[in-house]
């Protein structure tokens, strides 16, 4: 249970970064080190080379830019905890960071990092999903943007080459009067998910709604949105059978039983959350 | 691959230490191995249980996921730190004393850390959020019924002597 034999190198800039990265060929970058470290532990990875990405300060911050919310890689997720601005314009990060480890892990674990790692049941990445998140990723081909839809590969695995990594996330901002929820069953607090749900909501001045996103985590490889009950709702009046009918599109989705819980078990679970986060989602619209 | 060290100097507890560590070396193990701070306890090394908690430049961290040389240059507190002199408890140990907040211990170091920036940030905490505070903190003999009420009574005698 301790680390295996790397060279270490902790660059101050995202050049050096990118640098070491090309000049290697088995790096493993190191950002709050909350999954990365337990899998050296565990030696579920061997990297010959470990790049430590806690020196580069331009990676860390929060900037509201216009109609998007910008969001450095290396941002401490505690930070995005406490940020004014996020839990002013973009709730439903605050809403699910509250949900993702513990204190301790928090202080240290980064946005960038989960994004990468990638979980299944992990709340940020489908917080990124529900918001359409774009990823920055720069390397030695020079910078490029990814849509969140595109990100996950496919289990575990992020659509980034071995030589880039991931600078920003850029979060385009629903209007001030949308409604968010994001609801989630898990055995312990912090634990990751069984199932979890995340909600946007807008409505019109006559009360339809006119614009949805809704993605379940837990079930499968990666989170999904679930495009069929988005559909369901759009321009219509909220009510607790609309929500009910909308919901049941996620008893639908595919899902993988693990010890924790079987399939049908998950896909209860997502009906019965996505119903309730669509009413919370639905009662802060304004 | 030869192994690679590095020199460091860490603040723990107010005094500098100045060591060459491998860099693979956590900082759960520097402080137990190389500076002899045993307080600290490592129960799964691999950021589960929270025995290793320990406070780096204020804010709570596992020891077992950091590494030493990312500690270069911080100011580390231990539960060695904690009492203010050989004589006197810190209040929270005194509540947890005067509350079988603990029987075998050994997740207790973890648990003071982990309360000691809780209370900094929240001095009148309410038991629901004592209880998610210390959800990162496994402790299997007590039930925790015994650490959530020393937690709470520490709350009040750290308001009532200005510590908090």
């Amino acid at each position: 249970m301790k680390p295996p034999l790397f060279r270490y190198h902790d660059p101050a800039s995202v050049a050096e970064a990118v640098a070491l990265l090309a000049s290697t060929d088995n790096a493993k970058l190191l950002a709050g080190g909350q999954s990365l470290m337990p899998m050296l532990n565990m030696r579920l990875v061997l990297p010959d080379d470990l790049i430590d990405l806690n020196r580069i300060d331009t990676l860390a911050h929060v900037r509201e830019n216009g109609d998007v919310l910008e969001i450095g890689a290396m941002t401490r997720q505690r930070e995005l905890e406490r940020s004014a601005v996020v839990r002013a314009r973009c709730p439903l990060l605050t809403a699910a960071i509250e949900h993702v480890g513990h204190q301790q892990t928090r202080n240290r674990g980064t946005l960038g990092g989960s994004l990468c790692h990638l979980d299944p049941s992990a709340e940020l990445v489908a917080a990124a999903m529900t918001l359409d998140a774009v990823v920055s990723v720069t390397g030695r081909g020079g910078e490029r943007k990814i849509p969140f839809a595109q990100f996950p590969q496919s289990y575990m695995t992020p659509a980034i080459a071995p030589d880039e990594l991931v600078i920003a996330v850029s979060l385009p901002l629903w209007g001030r009067g949308h409604g968010h929820a994001f609801l989630e069953f898990a055995r312990r607090h912090g634990d990751f998910a069984v199932c979890a749900v995340a909600v946007m909501l807008e409505k019109n001045a006559a009360g339809a709604i006119t614009r949805a996103a809704i993605t379940v985590a837990g079930l499968d490889a990666a989170p999904v949105r679930v495009a069929a009950a988005e559909r369901a709702l759009l321009g219509q009046a909220p009510s607790e059978a609309l929500f009910r009918a909308a919901a049941e599109h996620c008893r639908e989705l595919d899902a993988v039983g693990d010890v924790h819980a079987p399939a049908a078990y998950r896909q209860h679970l997502a009906a019965v959350l996505a119903k309730r986060a669509l009413a919370e989602a639905a009662a802060r619209c304004h | 691959m030869t192994t690679e060290t590095r020199s460091i100097a860490v603040t723990v507890n107010g005094m500098r230490h100045e060591r060459e560590v491998e860099v693979r070396l956590t900082l759960a193990d520097l402080l137990r191995h190389r500076l002899g701070l045993t307080g600290t306890h490592i129960g799964c090394e691999h950021g589960v249980c929270g025995a290793c908690t320990v406070l780096c430049n204020g804010q709570s961290v596992r020891a077992c996921l950091m590494l030493a040389v990312q500690a270069d240059g911080k100011e580390v507190s231990t539960v060695e730190g904690l009492a203010p002199d050989a004589q006197h408890l810190h209040p929270l140990q005194q509540a947890f004393s005067s509350h079988h907040g603990l029987q075998c211990g050994f997740c207790t170091p973890g648990i003071l850390m982990t309360l000691v920036e809780f209370l900094r940030e929240n001095p009148a905490p309410t038991e629901a959020e004592v209880r998610v505070a210390l959800s990162g903190n496994l402790c299997r003999c007590t039930g925790y019924q015994g650490i959530v009420a020393a937690a709470l009574d520490a709350a009040q005698r750290m308001r009532a002597a200005g510590q908090a």
